[in-house]
């Protein structure tokens, strides 16, 4: 086993890292910029370094600097976490290199998965569905509209090297996807350095449906099933449930057996993620593969009865998974809400002082958080600071529980997204489980998705 | 007095207007960095610019006056 791991994070995620290494008797070892100097993440750590200024570029994302940490205080493994350097090929490598353990898949799984390009097509040789659209990268306008034809508008144009929907477009005719194009290239390529976009189908209130996997290096790999994740703002997740109510045990056995298909194609090992879009019908597409633990990962856990940072920690030490992981179907419903310090209408970031925080207690609630009362959020890092998990027999208790606990959950100081979450829970269409990536606008829940 | 406030908290990421500067009701004038966002802050009036309050770098609250306009 690991015996002492740097948690290469911060707020919840490193937390939860912590607490999974303290069960396994993994000591620990935080970082943290000057912002975070007094976080609750480093006084939960057995150590602390300091990794540097406040922006991330100066601290988080210093790849060679934090695997010098590492080295200095005799770690001998690293945990990226989600985000951050999580996705980084070359952290991986250069964890590898200096002798360290990185708690991830191999470089070149991150590397494959990265481009959502060679991604797609890597689906696409695996006998994975894909949404119908260009093999490979649209180099100008004319391509575009050319591909746009013969897939048949409406069409969606996105950025290989994309997330959080930025540079996508949806276009219902020709002349919207070339008046698109140029601008949506160039800013793509301020973002992401790679303006290398590609044309989609687009597909009409599609439930973003989720596979976790999990693959030790002996050749075993098995799936705990779905998340759904359809309830989205600016293209992120902020509601995510086990199961969907939209995946039966027979669908789920067929997606999940697309996904176990990628991963032996990848030679993955680790936990990971391979992401789908569900049709009305039912029929559903590769969308893309999170070579990393997910923020939503609690709600499989309450779901399954699994502790998926736990096995990372032991697949990472290269241990063989457990037989009795195997053929596991969902025994309960667990729903997750990302508590953020935003504006609930307009989504825009509220950091401050939080003068209060109560977190309500009760059967089947499980909170994850990064910070306590009287800490100060900052305008640095993401706004989301804590996740609250309910789980319950049904998805009836379970949205029960939730819209009851959310009516307990107290924070000031800052504003927070609860009223929305509230809502969300409470709404009639939400409690018949009719949910899609469209819902919050078509639902009248914002303005500004 | 006229003035340009700010829509949320968050660091001055960059400032686009100096004194003496006319501005239109409408135009940006400070773009604010908040939690990996950038969101511009438009003058709500036209006016000439008469003082900068803030200064790159410098933390807002959301409604502290950033631009003063005559």
């Amino acid at each position: 086993m690991l015996t002492k791991v740097l948690v290469a994070n911060r707020g919840e995620i490193a937390c939860r890292i912590i607490r999974g290494c303290k069960s396994l008797g993994i000591r620990t070892v935080a970082i943290y910029s000057e912002a975070d100097a007094s976080a609750l993440h480093v006084s939960l750590a057995d150590e602390a370094v300091p990794a540097g200024p406040s922006p991330v570029a100066q601290s988080y994302l210093r790849a060679d600097h934090i695997v010098e940490l590492a080295k200095s205080v005799d770690a001998d493994a690293i945990h990226p976490g989600y985000g951050l350097l999580s996705e980084n090929a070359n952290f991986a490598r250069l964890c590898r290199d200096a002798g360290l353990v990185f708690v991830g898949p191999p470089a070149s799984a991150i590397e494959e998965m990265g481009s959502k390009v060679s991604a797609r097509a890597m689906a696409a040789r695996a006998g994975i569905p894909v949404v119908p659209g260009t093999a490979g990268a649209v180099e100008s306008a004319q391509e575009a509209a050319e591909a746009a034809r013969l897939i048949g508008f409406p069409v969606m144009l996105k950025a290989s090297a994309g997330g959080g929907g930025i540079g996508m477009v949806t276009a219902y005719d020709e002349e919207a996807l070339l008046q698109a194009f140029e601008s949506s290239v160039k800013r793509v390529k301020s973002y992401f350095g790679d303006g290398t976009m590609y044309v989609e189908k687009y597909i009409p209130r599609p439930r973003h449906v989720e596979i976790q996997i999990l693959a030790d290096t002996h050749g075993n790999a098995l799936h705990f099933g779905e998340r759904e994740c359809s309830i989205q703002r600016r293209h992120q997740k902020i509601v995510e449930e086990a199961p969907s109510s939209a995946v039966t045990p027979e669908l789920r056995e067929r997606i999940g057996g697309s996904a176990l298909r990628l991963v032996q194609e990848l030679g993955y090992t680790g936990v990971g993620t391979v992401e789908f879009l569900l049709d009305e019908d039912g029929q559903y597409y590769f969308l893309e593969m999170n070579t990393r633990l997910q923020v939503e990962h609690p709600v499989t856990e309450e779901a399954y009865g699994v502790d998926l940072v736990e096995w990372q920690l032991r697949v990472a030490a290269g241990e063989q998974l457990a037989p009795e992981l195997f053929g596991r179907e969902p025994a309960r419903h667990a729903i997750e809400c990302r508590i953020c310090a935003e504006d609930p209408v307009r989504f825009l970031p509220s950091p401050g002082l939080v003068t209060t925080l109560r977190l309500p207690e009760g059967a089947g609630i499980r909170q994850e958080i990064g910070i306590r009362e009287g800490d100060f959020i900052t305008p640095y890092y993401d706004p989301m600071f804590a996740k609250m998990i309910v789980s319950g027999a049904t998805r009836d208790e379970a949205c029960a529980r939730m819209a009851e606990a959310l009516d307990r959950y107290e924070v000031a100081g800052v504003k927070s997204n609860i009223p929305l979450l509230s809502s969300i829970i409470r709404d009639e269409e939400f409690l018949r489980g009719n949910t899609h990536t469209s819902f919050l606008r078509e639902r009248g829940l914002t303005s500004s998705v | 007095m006229k003035t340009v406030a700010s829509n949320m908290a968050g660091t001055v990421f960059k400032i686009l207007v100096s004194p003496g500067q006319e501005v239109k009701a409408g135009d940006d004038v400070v773009i604010l960095e908040s939690m990996k966002m950038e969101v511009p802050v438009a003058a709500e009036v036209s006016g000439t610019v008469a003082k900068v309050r803030v200064g790159e770098g410098d933390f807002v609250n959301e409604g502290d006056i950033i631009v003063e306009l005559e």
